[in-house]
């Protein structure tokens, strides 16, 4: 055991030391843009990456960090990006700051901790890293000291990272695909790096490393009790048979003809897709719809009962959907687009994990105010309304009804999501 | 060869005018049916997400935690509004419903509640001793300069109905509602702008006391043509930054 041990203590160690190397990358060579243009640029990539959703409090100061990622080893506090010397970037170089994005490393070579996606960010370009960095220098300064993180033991062993990156960080910029356009690639390089998307569309594992073996693939999100959709099965949100421009139309508007965002990707919409370029979205829609799909079972076998207890929860079910969705979602569940997504053959009702469907008939909720939709239809809550048997009916009835086929909800599933924290 | 033409011409033209009713009706058919399913370009059909809770117009229901929002100044309710978005007040439910709208939206939805005026429901009965709701009475009209608490009108209006714009009714509220707000207040999970002039009441009020004036105030009968005053009656006993910071 003691044996053991050591080599595992010997193996980090010598991970640690391996870790310490980090390839020297070129400096930006960006001489034909304008510092303007530059800062411009960045203040672009910064909302393409949502940087502004994690370091800043709720009603704190933007980029001031402050805000608690949740994570199941602790609490990750985001840091103070304004310009700040004392407590922010004010101290800091071009340099400092690509190390921190490219290779995860804060300015004195401390390893970070990869609730800061630098999984992802090691994608971007030097000259891209340069400009988001002289964004950044224009933020006014903002006296906030860094929290410390609040993470239980052995987690808080920042050097155990380097087991952690040796196991899930990989160092690059992003490639292009030869055998690709320039509009799939730039959809990939967004995809992939600042949009940071598989952070939560991806499985992660019980160390919190994504699962890279099915990127995309779908997972829940940790701590937040919302599942985000596999993008690359056809049977949740892969985006094969989409046409683009409804691709675009959900990423940038919110709200569409086959489904509107909600939960975590409604907050995804509001701070950082609907202020993209079209030429960006488009690419990322042109790149996720050609992602390839595989075509999983879906959820239809559900807990098994006995038909006469089915007849009665379609029963019931049936009844309140007449009483309290009908007239939105219509009787057939063709919805109202873009108002009221259509039900029937919406794939987000039948994935497996029933958990977004049971937290939308409970807490309701409004799609993102975009410009493309300032002023949303908000769903309202039944959590006061509907007991957890009778969520169960509901949401069991709309995942088996016209067309629909999914496994039954029970009130127990109902009742863990009842009590998940909503904010 | 000739007749045949003209003869074939009267088909023709019955043809035509089928052709032509079959494709008004068909298009008035569809009109019908876009209209039919079609989303009402309204307010109160956006704001379907409050009145849930809030009560048909806002009018509250007989939950006692939902307070009612119909006729409240619209820069209250703003302000309310935006401390739930910004955390300065703490309702999971109405931080993650408001999160993602942007201000100019949030103002709207403020001004529709604020111009809506349904009636008022009767008090319930209530239980409390009489010399409880006495209390409560003396510190809603005067206040106990003792305890340096200031009476309730002082802010918010000679009939207790609120002041434009930034002061709500309290007239009629539910007994759970108001108590569980001072203790809200007095915990820190419902904050105002700085200076927080009700945090500071809360701190000066005895548990007795605040039982006192929740039971008062819900036991009152609210005229039916209750509106907020338009404008303070005298300088304001505290600074409150709801109201802007400063005594106007």
């Amino acid at each position: 055991m003691a044996g053991a041990g050591a080599i595992v203590i010997a193996a980090v160690a010598f991970m640690a030391v391996v870790d310490t190397i980090e390839r020297d990358e070129p400096p930006s060579a960006n001489a034909s843009r304008s510092t303007e243009e530059q800062i411009a640029l960045g203040r672009y990539l910064a909302l393409a990456g949502n940087c502004a959703g994690c370091h800043t409090a709720r009603g704190g100061a933007p980029y001031a960090g402050g805000r608690a990622v949740e994570t199941p080893f602790g609490n990750v506090y985001a840091s103070n990006l304004t310009s700040d010397p004392a407590t922010g970037l004010g101290a800091w170089t071009a340099a400092d700051f690509w190390r921190a994005l490219h290779h995860g490393k804060s300015r004195d070579g401390k390893r970070l901790y990869p609730a800061f996606p630098y999984p992802n960010y090691t994608r971007v370009t030097r000259d891209d890293a340069d400009a988001l960095f002289a964004y950044l220098r224009t933020l006014a300064p903002v006296n906030q000291r860094n929290r410390e993180h609040d993470l239980r033991f052995p987690y808080n062993q920042r050097w155990l990272l380097a087991g952690w990156r040796a196991l899930y960080f990989k160092p690059g910029v992003y490639q292009a695909a030869s055998g690709q356009d320039a509009e799939w690639n730039r959809g990939a390089y967004l995809v992939q790096g600042l949009g940071h998307c598989n952070a939560c569309h991806t499985g992660r594992d019980v160390l919190g490393g994504s699962n890279l073996k099915a990127d995309l693939a779908g997972g829940m999100i940790p701590m937040l009790n919302w599942y985000a959709p596999s993008l690359t099965s056809d049977v949740e949100a892969g985006l094969g048979n989409w046409e683009v421009a409804h691709i675009v139309e959900l990423l940038k508007v919110g709200v569409g003809a086959r489904g509107s965002v909600y939960g975590p990707m409604a907050e995804v919409v509001y701070n950082s897709l609907q202020h993209l370029n079209d030429a960006d979205v488009r690419a990322m829609a042109v790149y996720l719809k050609a992602l390839p799909q595989t075509h999983a079972a879906t959820d239809a076998g559900g807990p098994g009962v006995a038909p006469r207890e089915l007849q009665s929860v379609m029963a019931l079910g049936s009844e309140l959907y007449e009483r309290h969705c009908a007239d939105c979602h219509g009787a057939d569940g063709e919805g109202r687009p873009p108002e009221y997504p259509p039900l029937a053959g919406n794939r987000s009702l039948t994935m497996r994990p029933a958990v977004n469907s049971i937290r939308m008939v409970l807490n309701g909720g409004f799609p993102p105010g975009t410009a493309g939709n300032p002023r949303p239809y908000g769903m309202p809550p039944f959590r006061p309304t509907l007991n957890d048997d009778e969520v169960a009916a509901v949401v069991s009835y709309i995942r088996n009804s016209w067309g629909n086929r999914a496994g039954l909800v029970s009130p127990l599933e109902v009742d863990r999501f009842r009590s998940a924290p909503v904010d | 060869m000739k007749s045949a033409v003209q003869r074939a011409h009267p088909r023709r033209h019955a043809f035509r005018w089928k052709l032509a009713a079959i494709v008004l009706w068909g298009a008035a058919a569809s009109a019908a049916a876009i209209a039919a399913t079609s989303v009402p370009d309204t307010m109160n059909e956006r704001v379907r997400a409050c009145t849930a809770c809030h009560g048909k117009e806002g009018r509250a229901t007989s939950d006692g935690y939902y307070p009612r929002i119909a006729g409240k100044p619209a820069g209250y309710l703003y302000n309310q509004l935006a401390n739930f978005r910004d955390g300065r007040r703490r309702n999971p439910m109405m931080t993650y419903l408001v999160s993602n709208l942007p201000d100019a939206y949030l103002r709207e939805i403020a001004e529709h509640f604020a111009n809506l005026h349904p009636p008022y429901p009767p008090p319930v009965g209530s239980s409390v001793a009489p010399s409880t709701l006495e209390r409560g009475r003396a510190l809603a009209t005067r206040g106990d300069p003792a305890l340096n608490i200031p009476a309730c009108t002082a802010c918010h209006g000679d009939a207790l109905t609120g002041v434009a714009p930034a002061v709500p009714a309290i007239v009629g509220l539910p007994r759970d509602y108001v108590n569980s707000q001072f203790g809200a207040w007095r915990i820190g999970a419902r904050q105002a702008l700085a200076p927080d002039c009700m945090a500071e009441i809360t701190r000066r009020m005895s548990a007795d006391d605040v039982s006192a004036v929740a039971a008062y105030l819900a036991a009152q009968v609210v005229p039916q043509n209750a509106m907020p005053a338009t404008a303070l009656a005298r300088k304001p006993p505290l600074d409150c930054g709801s109201m802007g910071g400063h005594r106007p």
